[in-house]
């Protein structure tokens, strides 16, 4: 198990001084996380100029951390990233097949060197290579236009969205250069996360991210969610609700497999007219009526059901998937 | 704050707001500024506190001029107690006279200019550093937008050339100060260049015109955004954006809370 990551918006220290400072210790990096240097010549600009003075490539400035860290100095050329970033994947150690997650820190900055139409097919290569088990991107939603940031969306199966608790409504002309409500929103925020299930589903999550430090806590806001489940039954004008007494009612059904009967004998229609209205026959003989209450009498099933309700409180539309534990 | 921090402080302008809200560590600063609210004075004050870090060695400046000419600059400097004259004599102050950038009879690529342009900018870092300054350099650009507008347009040069610029903070104890004007990027259809600084910066500091309008005391407000990458930039309360007005005067600006005067 390995982690490949991409970074374009960050020199490579940042992202290995955050694990270790959440207590990922230095064995287990060199081991498991190998970064894709896109941040410290994402053009080669600065090889250029070594070899404009004839210095010798001397690699990347830190000679610390040369296996983990690789640098890459062609962003534009998606196809040599891909390579470039399976090739790190498969250099992870480990016995019989290693999988690996790939991060990417930020696809926003892709974006800048390449076509979206590049991108999403290397995310598509990535994601159909079978050595890859995740892949996990980050996007600035307003530095793109909204038909490429929802193509991204298509492309993936969760989508986790961080949005401001406080918007300034009055940002304008009133209160132009008063930044001050952006306090609350470096410290605080929203979180929602879009599930897509494999049967089609959409699951939705909220949830309030708290930034203290170097730690993010997230507080799950049962209240909002709530609130959104309730207005996800579309808007019809019949009533797709149960009222308390239907809600009942419904909990008194007894299913036809739970009971043995309530002291009358049972009767299971198969076909033949009912025996009260036999009764009623004048056409009927008397051993032919006869006959048939017998066949009630001796109708006692041989083969027997035994039927336990495992959840009582199951609702139709609840988000429990009795398919989800399949593992296809 | 720490007492190291404090004497930083000392040095670089006896504490005041600004000093306060920006702390010593920020790397990527961005100043935002408009017409009615102009900013160049913060590009001059921290350029007088760049250049004045430390007694003998430390700290240094590269200035990426577009807007103004060296004269223009001298003279508003000198008027602050900064000889830029000096400074740029004892190679402390690197001066790039970027008014005809990129020149027209290179007919290569804009990336190819910026490319360049940014070779020189390392050169002067890592001389600088090589030699007995240990101290801040600190690379400053006046300002983006004309840059874009050399660029013919293509904000996504542009953007290489900073991101290339935003590496050498991170590699050689640099921190870069970049002038943008906001005004010039609100009606734009698509995102500008403002929008990816913003992203970038470490530090945002806005200036602002008065919402009552013009004032002879306050000519503006300006606030300042510290998102604290790292921890020795996190600001000693905890606070990460600040408010106050301003008044520009000859000899630098002053800086107090609205209501209140010094």
């Amino acid at each position: 198990r390995g982690l490949v990551v991409v970074a374009f918006d960050r020199s490579p220290e940042v992202y290995l001084d955050i694990m270790l400072r959440h207590g990922l210790d230095s064995n287990a990096l060199s081991r498991c996380v190998r970064i894709l240097d896109c941040y410290s010549d994402p053009l080669g600009w600065k090889q250029n100029i070594r070899s404009e003075q004839h210095q010798e490539d001397s690699g990347t400035p830190c000679s610390t951390n040369k296996d983990t860290i690789t640098i890459f100095r062609s962003v534009k050329d998606v196809d040599k990233l891909s390579c470039s970033i399976i090739d790190l994947g498969r250099g992870f150690e480990g016995e019989g097949k290693t999988y690996f997650s790939v991060a990417v820190d930020s696809i926003s900055s892709m974006l800048r060197h390449a076509s979206v139409q590049s991108i999403s097919g290397l995310l598509s290569n990535l994601r159909s290579h079978d050595q890859i088990s995740s892949i996990f991107w980050l996007m600035h939603s307003d530095l793109h236009e909204t038909k490429f940031s929802r193509a991204f969306e298509c492309l993936s199966t969760m989508v986790a969205c961080v949005e401001p608790e406080v918007v300034d409504s009055v940002y304008g002309e009133e209160r132009r250069g008063d930044m001050s409500f952006l306090e609350h929103n470096y410290s605080k925020a929203k979180f929602h996360v879009r599930l897509k299930r494999r049967n089609g589903r959409v699951k939705h999550l909220y949830e309030e991210l708290c930034v203290e430090g170097y730690d993010v806590k997230f507080i799950s806001a049962t209240s909002v969610s709530i609130e959104v489940n309730q207005s996800l039954l579309p808007k019809v004008q019949f009533n797709l609700e149960l009222s308390e007494k239907e809600r009942s009612d419904r909990a008194n059904v007894v299913l036809p497999f739970e009971h043995q009967g309530k002291g009358e004998p049972i009767r299971i229609y198969d076909g033949r007219r009912s025996l009260p209205e036999a009764h009623q026959d004048p056409n009927l003989t008397t051993a032919a009526l006869l006959d048939e209450t017998e066949a009630l009498k001796s109708a006692n099933p041989k083969g027997e059901i035994h039927y336990l309700r495992d959840s009582d409180d199951e609702r139709p539309d609840s988000d429990e998937d009795p398919d989800d534990d399949l593992d296809i | 704050p720490p007492p190291q921090l404090e004497a930083e402080m000392e040095e670089y302008g006896a504490g005041d707001l600004l000093s306060e809200a920006m702390c010593a560590g920020a790397r990527v600063v961005v100043v935002e500024d408009c017409v009615e609210a102009p900013a160049a004075f913060v590009l001059h004050l921290l350029l007088k506190r760049a250049l004045a870090a430390g007694g003998g060695g430390g700290g240094g400046a590269a200035l990426l001029a577009l807007a103004q000419p060296f004269s223009h600059y001298d003279r508003v400097l000198r008027k602050m107690g900064c000889n830029l004259s000096m400074h740029r004599k004892s190679e402390r102050l690197h001066f790039f006279d970027l008014q005809g950038f990129p020149g027209g009879t290179q007919g290569g690529a804009i990336a190819d200019s910026l490319a360049q342009l940014y070779s020189a900018v390392q050169r002067v870092v890592e001389t600088c550093r090589a030699g007995e300054n240990a101290g801040r350099f600190t690379v400053m650009i006046d300002d983006v937008s004309l840059l874009e507008v050399a660029a013919n347009g293509s904000a996504d040069d542009v953007l290489d050339f900073l991101h290339y610029c935003v590496t050498l903070t991170s590699e050689m104890n640099c921190s870069l100060v970049v002038l943008i004007h906001e005004d010039i990027y609100s009606s734009e259809d698509g995102v500008g260049l403002l929008a990816h600084l913003r992203y970038i910066a470490d530090l945002v500091i806005k200036a602002a015109p008065l919402s009552t309008g013009l004032a002879t005391d306050v000519h503006g407000q300006l606030s300042v955004v510290n998102k604290g990458m790292l921890i020795e930039q996190r600001p000693a309360k905890g606070q990460k954006v600040w408010s106050f007005h301003f008044k520009v005067k000859e000899n630098g600006a002053d800086f107090f809370y609205p209501g209140s005067r010094h």
